[in-house]
């Protein structure tokens, strides 16, 4: 892979968690991460956070996406990264985007939650990011 | 925008063999593509109708008094996430959601709260719910029942378009099969009951909101609208009997006379095939009456204010092709629910149109244009090739348990967003045209109290409702489930005994299941 020192690509799981149903930018996103080469899986809609850690866990992955546009993003994005961390799994990445104003992304960076992109983002800035996130936290 | 190839001039010879009598008749006479009414607007303006609604029912209730005061004519009822889906505000699955995108609506009690001194025989009210949409409906029509009014003098329209919820939107309940019923049960239940009441608004908006291009959201809605006729001929109901409480909702997006034709398009397919081939009597039967929104996806987070722009135009354009009510977006909805302040701006754009431009005293003004003709006759042979595709891969109903419209749709939006990131397509203020001081708006911020609140309501409403009676009627509705009988009158007695949304939905799900979507990207 062009870029990473990872001899194997870089894992995601893209999460809709909660009741919202617009998937657009969830399967957006998830096109253009494959097409940058991830291994990418995605979960369907109206994920609860139990099941999006357990996906997570199973599938080994290095990265977690998840898109909100519910407005639950204060509720949804800890409580995944709790799971996680409880798993032993603190080391997976917990990132994501929807509708979420700045003072939310600012209180969930606290929280050890990545990046957060807003609508219009360019997916090349997401792929920059993973991909500049594993060569610096992923072992080979 | 479908990015088809336009020429750079329109002439005579574009409309070679065009029949103006055949394609487009007289205003209030078929095929309508000039519009349903003889009058349009010289007599009677558009419907200004604003989509609200947060937090708890009395939140909501005081934005509906507040925009009724300003002028706004008609209500329209946003629901929060666990509601569109079925579930109580108590549900552990609502945890974090209540109140959050729309307004919290458990049972009869919260529904007496939202209407709370708004007549509902003299107010029309849109509700956007699909899975849940009988329940809520039920819930409504209980509520005017405590007001004193009853079912026939209710005016207004419940979303209730399961299949593109499957397609685009994916606030699902129950499988397809099961959920068509219900809907068949209401138009039933209504051309008894409700004459008045819109039985289901067929919807392109989310089609298109999902990434559809303008062809495709004609197609797939007007199939989706062809499937519901159908089921209901199946049922034994005689078309003119329900067909005229169809009605429809369009996505109105940036590409001006594309829209426009669109729109122009729409009236005379559905005109055509409920004449030609459900051999409907009635004009009412063949004539699409539509509400229209401005659209969502093409607001930007980046130079907000640039979307009161956006959002003037495209209601222009919804003006221009005759639609009967209409949503104007806020500019600040890609970054939180709308202020007072940007939704009052959004009314203003309305009446601006409505008022100042003149644009409402002509009917059709672009009727006869070279080019806007050639691009209404386009569309209807591009969605009319679409009909063809749809049958091929074995109609609605197949198409939609195989993911072929989610594909379809889901291709669509990858498109679109490599030629914005190639630069391909402008977005200014996103691609182009950038600006280094973009000023932050003000947005608003829904409190978290609706959901400790909505709980401690249901908590109380459990503990002082009559217990026998709920159980009685809930076992009553899955009776009439399980015997395949019409679930509206049962339902109305569990929404009047202050039964709750989940537990009227969890009855019928012992009998329906529930959907399982097709996963994939």
């Amino acid at each position: 892979m062009p870029g990473s020192p990872l001899k194997r690509p870089i894992r995601v799981l893209v999460a809709k968690p909660g009741l919202d149903g617009h998937d657009r930018g969830a399967k957006v996103v998830a096109a253009a991460l494959r097409d940058a080469g991830m291994e990418v899986i995605y979960t369907g809609l109206h994920q609860t956070p139990e099941m999006i850690a357990q996906a997570a866990i199973q599938e080994d992955v290095d990265v977690v996406g998840l898109s909100i546009l519910s407005g639950a993003h204060l509720t949804l994005f800890p409580r995944v990264k709790q799971l996680l961390v409880e798993a032993g799994r603190d080391d997976v990445l917990v990132t994501g985007g929807g509708i979420i104003p700045p003072e939310d992304i600012d209180a969930l960076r606290k929280q050890g939650i990545g990046r957060l992109f807003g609508p219009g983002t360019p997916t090349a800035e997401l792929v920059k990011y993973i991909e500049e996130w594993a060569a610096e936290h992923v072992s080979a | 925008m479908s990015g088809g190839e336009r020429k750079p001039v329109y002439t005579p010879d574009d409309l070679a063999g065009f029949d103006a009598r055949r394609a487009l008749g007289k205003p209030g006479e078929y095929p309508f593509t000039r519009g349903i009414h003889p009058t349009m607007y010289r007599g009677r303006l558009w419907t200004m109708r604003q989509f609200a609604g947060f937090g708890s029912a009395e939140d909501t209730n005081q934005r509906y008094k507040f925009l009724l005061e300003h002028g706004q004519t008609g209500l329209s009822v946003a629901f929060d996430f666990p509601t569109l889906m079925g579930y109580d505000s108590d549900h552990p699955r609502a945890e974090g959601e209540v109140g959050k995108c729309g307004v919290a609506i458990s049972s009869l009690a919260d529904m007496e709260d939202l209407f709370r001194g708004i007549p509902l025989d003299r107010v029309s009210t849109s509700m956007t719910i699909n899975g849940p949409a009988a329940m809520l409906f039920c819930f409504y029509v209980a509520a005017a029942e405590k007001q004193g009014v009853s079912a026939d003098k209710l005016r207004g329209t419940v979303q209730n378009d399961i299949l593109k919820e499957y397609m685009a939107q994916h606030a699902w309940v129950y499988p397809v099969e099961p959920a068509l019923k219900i809907i068949v049960d209401m138009f039933e239940w209504c051309a008894e009951h409700a004459p008045l009441w819109n039985t289901i608004s067929i919807s392109g908006y989310h089609i298109r909101e999902a990434g559809a291009t303008a062809a495709q959201e004609l197609a797939f809605t007007l199939a989706n609208g062809f499937t519901y006729v159908e089921r209901g001929l199946a049922r034994g109901l005689d078309v003119d009997a329900f067909a005229p409480r169809l009605s429809f909702f369009w996505d109105i997006h940036n590409d001006f006379f594309e829209e426009i034709a669109k729109l122009r398009a729409a009236r005379r397919i559905w005109a055509r095939h409920m004449k030609e081939r459900y051999h409907a009597k009635q004009a009412r039967s063949c004539m699409m009456r539509f509400h229209s929104q401005t659209a969502g996806v093409t607001l930007t987070a980046q130079q907000p204010m640039n979307n009161v722009v956006r959002v003037a135009y495209q209601a222009l354009a919804a003006v221009l092709g005759g639609t009967q009510s209409l949503h104007t977006n806020s500019l600040d909805e890609t970054l939180a629910l709308p202020t007072e302040e940007a939704v009052r701006l959004a009314l203003r754009t309305q009446q601006i149109i409505a008022h100042e431009t003149g644009v409402a005293e002509v009917i059709d003004p672009l009727g006869g244009s070279y080019y806007v003709e050639s691009l209404t006759d386009q569309l209807e042979r591009e969605a009319e090739a679409l009909f063809a595709e749809i049958q091929s891969v074995g109609g609605v109903v197949r198409g939609i348990e195989s993911g072929w419209f989610q594909r379809q749709i889901a291709r669509s939006a990858e498109a679109f967003q490599r030629e914005v990131e190639a630069g391909r397509r402008v977005l200014v203020g996103v691609n182009d045209f950038l600006s280094e001081d973009d000023h932050p708006v003000e947005i608003l911020k829904v409190s978290g109290d609706a959901e400790d609140s909505q709980r401690r309501r249901l908590a109380r409403l459990r503990a002082e409702r009559d217990g026998a009676p709920v159980a009685e009627r809930l076992e009553a509705l899955r009776r009439a489930a399980q015997a395949d009988r019409n679930v509206l009158g049962p339902m109305l007695d569990c929404a009047r005994a202050y039964c709750t949304l989940f537990e009227i939905r969890h009855a019928l799900e012992s009998v329906y299941g529930a959907y399982r979507e097709p996963v994939f990207f």
